[in-house]
């Protein structure tokens, strides 16, 4: 189902060997820099009757992300802890390539959701945020007499 | 310990699936190398790693709970699979690879052989 959602297609693997070699050119693509590439990476998607945001977070402790929700924007923030050793370890860094420090990222909404209804989860390194949308939203099959 | 992704021929590796690269943190110390890596989304029974002669190769599902008939409107994880295959140096012990997986964080330590390991030679004072 997931495959279906989010298909592997040829400008997906186009817009990853650009964002690859962008990357190790060190060289952004975008002057707002977030749009691909920002931590955490986003994925947003829509039922009938609900919004939903998926935040790819690993490695932070639930506790410390925080959501809000205000004028119809989500704004999922946090800190997450560089995992490197001690600057006095004896220790040689090959490869540096996971985010680390505050991260801030927003999520404009559509307009009909209902901003009392909303749940988030944290499992397996991702933030799950479902909001439904408002019950006189949700479209309606009209009998015609 | 060299990344060998992107030089790998993919029929050679038994699958040719698309998938992501995940960011990793590496480092050496004395007696090691640790490596992190992020793989958001991957339960710990769809996460393999498979150490074949000096080949070590990290590969996960991600697995979302999506609502029924869910239509993404925007994805920047735009494939279900992360795959990363690192070569390991001769001086490390395949057969010693310890792995921790929380919150979607792999964390693999691999130590060195115990020949490579530094140690402290006494000077004898004739």
């Amino acid at each position: 189902m997931y495959r279906s959602l989010f298909p592997h297609d040829l400008f997906a693997e186009l817009d990853r060997l650009q964002r690859e070699m962008g990357s190790s050119l060190g060289t952004s693509p975008s002057i707002r820099g977030l749009g691909r590439g920002g931590f955490p990476a986003i994925n947003v998607g829509g039922t009938t009757n609900s919004v939903e945001i998926y935040a790819f977070a690993p490695g932070i402790d639930p506790a410390a992300i925080e959501v809000q929700l205000e004028k119809g924007v989500l704004i999922v923030s946090g800190e997450r802890d560089p995992d490197l050793p001690a600057e006095d370890a004896k220790a040689t860094v090959h490869i540096r390539e996971r985010f680390s420090g505050r991260f801030r990222r927003v999520v404009s909404l559509p307009d009909d959701i209902d901003p009392d209804q909303v749940s988030a989860r944290y499992r397996d390194g991702v933030l799950h945020v479902s909001i439904q949308r408002r019950e006189a939203a949700l479209p309606r099959r009209i009998s015609v007499e | 310990m060299n990344d060998k992704t992107r030089n790998r021929n993919p029929e050679a590796a038994g699958t040719s699936e698309a998938a992501l690269l995940p960011a990793v943190d590496v480092f050496e110390d004395a007696t090691g190398i640790t490596l992190l890596a992020d793989l958001p989304g991957v339960t710990k029974e769809q996460l393999h790693l498979h150490l074949e002669a000096d080949s070590l190769s990290i590969e996960g599902e991600v697995a979302l709970e999506t609502p029924e008939g869910m239509e993404a409107t925007h994805a920047e994880v735009s494939l279900p699979r992360f795959r990363r295959v690192f070569t390991l140096s001769k001086e490390l012990d395949g057969h010693k690879v310890t792995a921790e997986f929380r919150n979607g964080v792999l964390k693999l330590r691999i130590p060195k052989l115990e020949h490579a390991q530094p140690r402290r030679i006494e000077v004898q004072v004739a």
